[in-house]
């Protein structure tokens, strides 16, 4: 079926500036399969069902819009004196002056814009294939682009216990800087591994993350998106579970343009967990605030719980999104499916748009989901000034509060309260 | 201390005048208790001197230091030191107690002038004061009165009024939900805080709770004013006689 003249036009425009890396080797043929989705579905439009609430055209744009980068050198890092073993990439090109060792026990570390050198790797089988799974029942054109066309990005394989986070760390120096990374984590049989993601990618990133979670392994994911103000991001984590295996992933955004962070996450292994979970505060005032949660989970397995936490704190014209699904096959019987999602709207301008959806075609399942709207609570607030507390202080730690659920889904009580400190000085800076 | 000077208050939302001409001197280490039927606006004098919205100031003062609170924030309020213990105690998930009284006890400081209390010094200064009000250290670690007991609620307004040190304490209604073990342990609370330099404002309903806090003056508020004032003795009264002969007397 043609596309419509619209998007016809928009993706022949992004595509002209576009090219795949000329040293790509194996990972060739998944590009060219990953162009070819692309240009069947065409970029993202508002007519979308999926992009309904959340304007692609900062995404569809030849050019990124620019974006200062923001001083952070004030900032101390985040998960300061914790082992892990970072990975630097500076508006989205490696940095391997500020990177450690690519290499432990247990884990296998390559990077995408190294594929030249080889024909044959293990990641050749596995990059792609998630993204385009997940294109299904849903178009992912921007999930696609980047597998046609991402620079670099970190292949991690797994195949023991590994005590220490990867650590990729994110900078943004460039204004104009225009990121398409794409990562991938292979888990072996009963492997264990937490990925930490923080900083602002780029003026304007695109990135993906598969995740390939076998039998009995455990993958915990922690990301912090930065505090830049004039950012775009495009996200999306493509995962594939196996039987009684563990994925579990957060995401604390502050301030950004316009972000859209995906998760598509398919249970193909009885028995597993998926929790899902993010936090984001954003102020209109100054600048622009559009942050897009879309998650879509598929139970193709017996007896498998996922569950899915998000809460927007929204101020001063902010723009919230949730588009949560569920989606639970004949055979998935015993599934227990949960999803909340909750904004604070601090002020009137401010609008929280949700979808939570559902559909079951098990008939011995649970699944429940909510979604609440609400301004701040005005007894508690008096509560706390009659205490001594000025009123901007005073929210902040009613903000924090409202946040703490979310901030409660990551198992890591270290890396929750190092997430929890940075959220609190961040809210004490923009009070001052 | 405070002086309330013919204060007159209507609900902001609707045309109700709730206080009609109060005039009330409380002084330095004398408590003054208020008595008086439902509806007589006890509760709303509290409030107006804490700040709630809600409320519009139609006409006169409570002056403290030769300011007047009721142009006041109500954290500007809280730092010049008045202090109100709610008859409801609010319940704030996800704050936890401890990190509460210490953002709250800071504040007031910071505004003061006064250097912070790290965490060390406010930790062992919190402990001394909560052991007094039975208070154990999980109370301090839960949520802000999230799943406390009635009783538990008033301690733990009491225990903050201690950390906070106001000069003009308030309490609305301390007393309701209270048994009478958790009603003395409240009043040793209030009594063990009182002092020269404090004036306290005790509004109740009964005058049990004036056997364990023996005020110096009482007074009988009806219909947005005080109708009439007296020692202890006015108190029993009312305990003995109800309100209806009192104001028939004073009408």
């Amino acid at each position: 079926m043609a596309l419509a003249k619209p998007t016809q036009d928009a993706t022949d425009a992004r595509l002209d500036a576009l090219s795949i890396p000329q040293d790509a080797g194996w990972s060739l043929a998944a590009r060219q399969e990953a162009l070819g989705r692309l240009k069947l579905m065409g970029m993202p439009h508002r007519r979308d069902e999926y992009w309904r609430f959340t304007n692609p055209a900062d995404f569809n744009a030849v050019a990124p819009v620019a974006a200062p980068p923001m001083d952070v050198s004030d900032e101390k890092p985040l998960y300061e004196g914790m082992e892990q073993l970072r990975i630097v990439f500076v508006d989205g090109v490696f940095d391997p002056e500020a990177s450690d060792d690519l290499a432990g026990e247990g884990i296998e570390i390559a990077r995408l814009a190294e594929a030249g050198r080889a024909d044959i790797h293990w990641a050749r089988d596995l990059y792609g294939l998630l993204e385009a799974r997940g294109q299904s029942p849903v178009d992912r054109p921007l999930c696609a682009l980047n597998t046609a066309f991402a620079t670099d990005g970190v292949l991690i394989r797994v195949t023991g216990k590994v005590s220490r986070p990867v650590s990729i760390v994110y900078r943004h120096e460039n204004a104009t800087s225009d990121a398409i990374l794409h990562h991938v984590v292979q888990l072996t049989e009963g492997a264990e591994l937490t990925l930490l993601e923080t900083g602002c990618v780029a003026a304007r990133a695109n990135t993906v993350l598969e995740t390939d979670v076998a039998d009995h392994a455990t993958f915990h994911h922690v990301r912090s998106q930065g505090r830049n103000h004039d950012r775009r991001a495009a996200t999306a984590g493509f995962a594939r579970l196996g039987r009684q295996s563990t994925y579990k992933s957060f995401t604390l955004t502050a301030n950004g343009a316009m972000t859209r962070n995906e998760h598509v996450v398919e249970f193909t292994g009885d028995d597993a967990t998926a929790h899902v979970a993010a936090a984001a505060i954003g102020d209109g005032a100054d600048d622009p605030f559009h942050n897009d949660d879309t998650v879509f989970i598929t139970h193709n397995a017996k007896n498998c719980e996922s569950r899915q936490v998000f809460k927007k704190v929204l101020k001063n014209g902010a723009v919230g999104v949730f588009q949560g699904k569920i989606l639970v096959k004949k055979d998935a019987q015993k599934t227990d499916g949960y999803q909340i999602s909750q904004a604070l709207l601090l002020d009137d301008d401010s609008q929280f748009l949700a979808k939570p959806e559902l559909e079951i075609y098990a008939d011995d399942v649970a699944c429940s989901h909510g979604s609440t709207t609400g301004a701040i609570d005005e007894e508690a607030l008096f509560y706390l000034r009659s205490r001594g507390m000025p009123k901007a202080r005073a929210e902040d730690l009613l903000v924090l509060a409202f946040l703490a659920e979310t901030l409660e889904e990551i198992d890591d009580e270290d890396i929750a309260a190092a997430l929890n400190e940075r959220l609190a000085a961040w809210l004490d800076r923009h009070a001052s | 201390m405070l002086k309330i000077s013919n204060l007159h208050v209507k609900l902001e939302e609707e045309d109700k005048q709730i206080l009609k001409g109060v005039d009330l001197e409380l002084e330095a280490g004398k408590v003054h208790a208020i008595m008086g039927p439902n509806g007589s606006g006890k509760s709303t004098l509290s409030y107006v001197l804490s700040g709630r919205e809600g409320y519009e100031v139609t006409e006169g003062t409570a002056v403290l230091d030769g300011e007047n609170i009721l142009e006041m924030e109500p954290e500007e309020r809280a730092a010049a030191g008045v202090f109100l213990a709610f008859q409801y105690p609010v319940e704030i998930p996800g704050v936890g107690n401890m990190t509460f009284m210490r953002t709250a006890v800071n504040a007031q400081r910071k505004a003061r002038g006064e250097p912070e209390l790290n965490s060390a010094d406010f930790l062992k200064l919190v402990r001394a004061k909560a052991a007094d009000l039975q208070i154990d250290a999980d109370m301090l670690k839960r949520p802000v009165n999230v799943g406390f007991s009635g009783g538990e609620k008033k301690r733990n307004e009491i225990l903050q009024m201690a950390m906070l040190e106001p000069r003009m304490c308030i309490l609305d209604e301390t007393d309701s939900g209270l048994d009478v073990d958790a009603m003395k342990l409240v009043a040793q609370g209030v009594n063990a805080l009182r002092d020269p330099n404090r004036a306290f404002l005790v509004i109740t309903h009964y005058q049990r709770l004036l056997d364990h806090i023996r005020p110096d003056v009482v007074h009988i508020m009806s219909n947005g004013r005080i109708v009439t004032s007296g020692g202890p003795e006015l108190a029993l009264e009312v305990e003995k006689n109800g309100y209806t002969d009192l104001l028939a007397e004073n009408a």
